[in-house]
């Protein structure tokens, strides 16, 4: 479930482009587009921001407990609670900060043990083809076709104790077909250019050649698939969250939008309630999308503007 | 490139392609069919125990009832293997078990009651945005002043999860206009019939539901078609064109044409996220459909009709896959030389 809309398109698309990172020049160069790139800058200063949030905020708070009863009810943002306090005295901010922690740290976990799973298989699949590659292509197959929510639901529902992390390795090991089927394809293209032939005959092995040869190649690549899949994952926990199949006895910018929905705060106009968590999950996965067109045009001399 | 694609045309590769998907399709519903059995016989706990304490049945003979039923129906006394078997013949035979939550009630008849809201919700949905999308990215691709506007939104819309975007659907439309009702899928005075102004109430409560589906699942089909035709139009064959002096309109068209392709893939591979923004949004609204039967059974510990719900939406998806694998098949002229013999 977790190709999120943009790669649909921009991932053949980056499939077709050659990726010879080498033919384009040194590290510097990219560095010289990257720092003149708006949408990466914007992007990852968005991310950046929130990160910092996430991470200097909770300390920054009076109370350590997000989730602690006190102060005025339903309030709306004041000076002192900036964005309001829900129905129970709760303040929204410190579990906004606190939930953007949840948030990184679903969308790192999920994102990472996908883009592993997904090498693994789009490398090995595309780079030794034959019985193996119908073999790894079938089970790719297979699993992008079961949407990965329904698989999480049963299996969380049966789970008694939940937490973040675990969340994220569920949610990286139903996340991986789409990027194993982008790398894949990517990794056929390579196989056959002169580099992987003289690594070949060389007498080098397959891990060796995938992993020193072909990975290297396509790293702008698989970063960006990993930028994705971190989205993705986000996107899948705030779903699950919303369900009311989250983290146990946690705070995640998910289970801030499960409760304001259980507890009526769009019947009773409590807006504060339901657009921060909203808006910070929004912001987090449209700046990645958005620094990954940054990237995109990076690493891709042909869609550089002039 | 060129010649791989030529290579595959001239095979008998209609037959071969759809035995390959068919395959995967077997393979896919034994795959889930298998995951759905061992998970009540793999996680921790006693799932009969469970959810006969959990269905509140206050005779104790009725207790004793469900839980030999449940016993017997997940046969735990019998070996491993052939509670599998017993599983598969059940399910064949369309038995999904009673349900907890709605007791006495067969599963698949709860299940199809849900069904004609999400059909109604999902299908208009998916299909519309689609078509909007590929559309309002291709203009995109043309007009720069248009691509300014179409690619920030259709971001901000990808990276909305689908119950935040309904949620402020019914805050702004709903709770503060007023224009439209926020919750069922129908006025809860009138009883469901063919009449009218039952189907006016139907379409009111519709409206909502479906504009937070529609409104997501079009930014991401807008930036695809977007990427794509710019792609297109960088290609080779573009350039060759415009080379050989052919007006622009017909170059467009040919990238709009090999454009759509991959987003015909790309409808396939979505499928299981936008069954997912259905069953959420339809949270939010307590619309009557799979995603509040499913948010009851979780709440009920109601694992019966929770598994049956997962089977119903794989076969939905394995189904909307063929249907799209067909039309992949129309609208790819590779395919259809195939079909044709192979001139090219």
């Amino acid at each position: 479930m977790s190709a999120p809309p943009g790669p649909a398109g921009s991932d053949s698309a980056a499939v077709a482009t050659p990726v010879e990172k080498k033919a384009v020049g040194p590290a510097r160069e990219t560095l010289h587009y990257a720092v003149r790139n708006p949408k990466l800058l914007i992007g990852f200063t968005v991310v950046a921001l929130l990160l910092a949030l996430g991470l200097f905020g909770p300390p920054l708070l009076d109370t350590t407990d997000p989730n602690a009863y006190g102060g005025p009810q339903a309030a709306p943002p004041d000076s002192t609670y900036w964005m309001g306090t829900t129905t129970f005295g709760q303040d929204v901010y410190a579990q906004f900060v606190h939930g953007l922690r949840a948030t990184f740290l679903v969308g790192a976990v999920g994102g990472a043990i996908a883009a592993v799973v997904a090498m693994l298989v789009g490398f090995f699949a595309g780079y030794r083809g034959g019985v193996l590659d119908e073999l790894l292509t079938m089970v790719t197959n297979v699993v992008l076709v079961i949407p990965a929510l329904a698989v999480l639901l049963i299996i969380n529902a049966y789970l008694g104790v939940r937490s973040v992390p675990v969340q994220g390795v569920f949610i990286g090991l139903t996340s991986w077909p789409w990027a194993a089927r982008a790398i894949r394809a990517q990794t056929f293209t390579l196989r056959t250019r002169e580099f992987v032939d003289l690594a070949r005959l060389s007498g080098s092995g397959t891990w060796r050649i995938v992993f020193r040869e072909i990975a290297p190649n396509m790293s702008s690549y698989l970063f960006m698939m990993f930028i994705l899949l971190f989205g993705g994952s986000v996107l899948i926990a705030s779903s699950l969250d919303f369900i009311g199949l989250g983290p146990t006895g946690g705070v995640s910018l998910g289970l801030m939008l499960q409760s304001a929905q259980q507890w009526s705060a769009l019947q009773l106009g409590m807006w504060w309630w339901f657009v921060p968590p909203g808006a910070g999950i929004t912001a987090i996965v449209g700046a990645l999308y958005v620094a990954n067109v940054g990237l995109d045009e990076v690493f891709n001399p042909k869609l550089r503007e002039s | 490139m060129a010649r791989a694609r030529r290579g595959t045309s001239t095979g008998a590769p209609l037959r071969r392609y759809f035995a390959r998907k068919l395959l995967v399709y077997a393979l896919t519903f034994v795959v889930a069919v298998t995951v759905n059995w061992m998970i009540p016989r793999f996680m921790p706990g006693d799932p009969v125990a469970s959810m006969v304490s959990r269905a509140r049945v206050s005779q104790p003979e009725a207790a004793e009832a469900m839980h030999a039923y449940y016993n017997n129906l997940f046969g735990f006394d019998e070996p491993v293997w052939q509670q599998y078997l017993h599983f598969w013949s059940a399910l064949l035979q369309g038995d999904f078990g009673l349900s907890v939550w709605v007791f006495p009630t067969p599963v698949s008849d709860v299940l199809l009651d849900a069904l004609p809201y999400t059909l109604g919700l999902m299908i208009p949905a998916v299909l519309l945005s689609w078509i909007v999308g590929n559309w309002a990215g291709a203009l995109a691709a043309r007009r720069k002043v248009l691509d300014n506007t179409v690619l920030p939104a259709g971001y901000l819309l990808t990276a909305m999860p689908y119950m935040w975007i309904a949620v402020i659907l019914a805050w702004a439309l709903g709770s503060k206009a007023g224009w439209f009702p926020i919750s069922g899928g129908y006025s809860l005075d009138i009883q469901p019939s063919w009449t009218l102004d039952f189907a006016l109430d139907l379409a009111h409560h519709w409206v909502l539901p479906f504009l937070s589906l529609f409104l997501v699942a079009l930014g991401g089909w807008a930036i695809g078609m977007r990427n794509m035709i710019i792609y297109e139009l960088e290609s080779d064959y573009s350039s060759y064109l415009s080379a050989l002096g052919a007006p622009q309109r017909l170059i467009r068209r040919y990238a709009f044409r090999n454009a759509v392709l991959p987003q015909v893939t790309g409808l396939a591979l979505q499928l299981g996220v936008l069954v997912a923004g259905a069953l959420v949004t339809e949270i939010v609204f307590a619309y009557p459909g799979l995603g509040s039967l499913i948010l009851a059974a979780i709440q009920n510990q109601d694992f019966f009709l929770l598994q049956g719900a997962f089977l119903f939406i794989v076969i939905g998806v394995l189904i909307a896959n063929f249907v799209i694998d067909v039309v992949y098949v129309l609208v790819d002229p590779r395919t259809r030389t195939g079909m044709a013999g192979g001139q090219s």
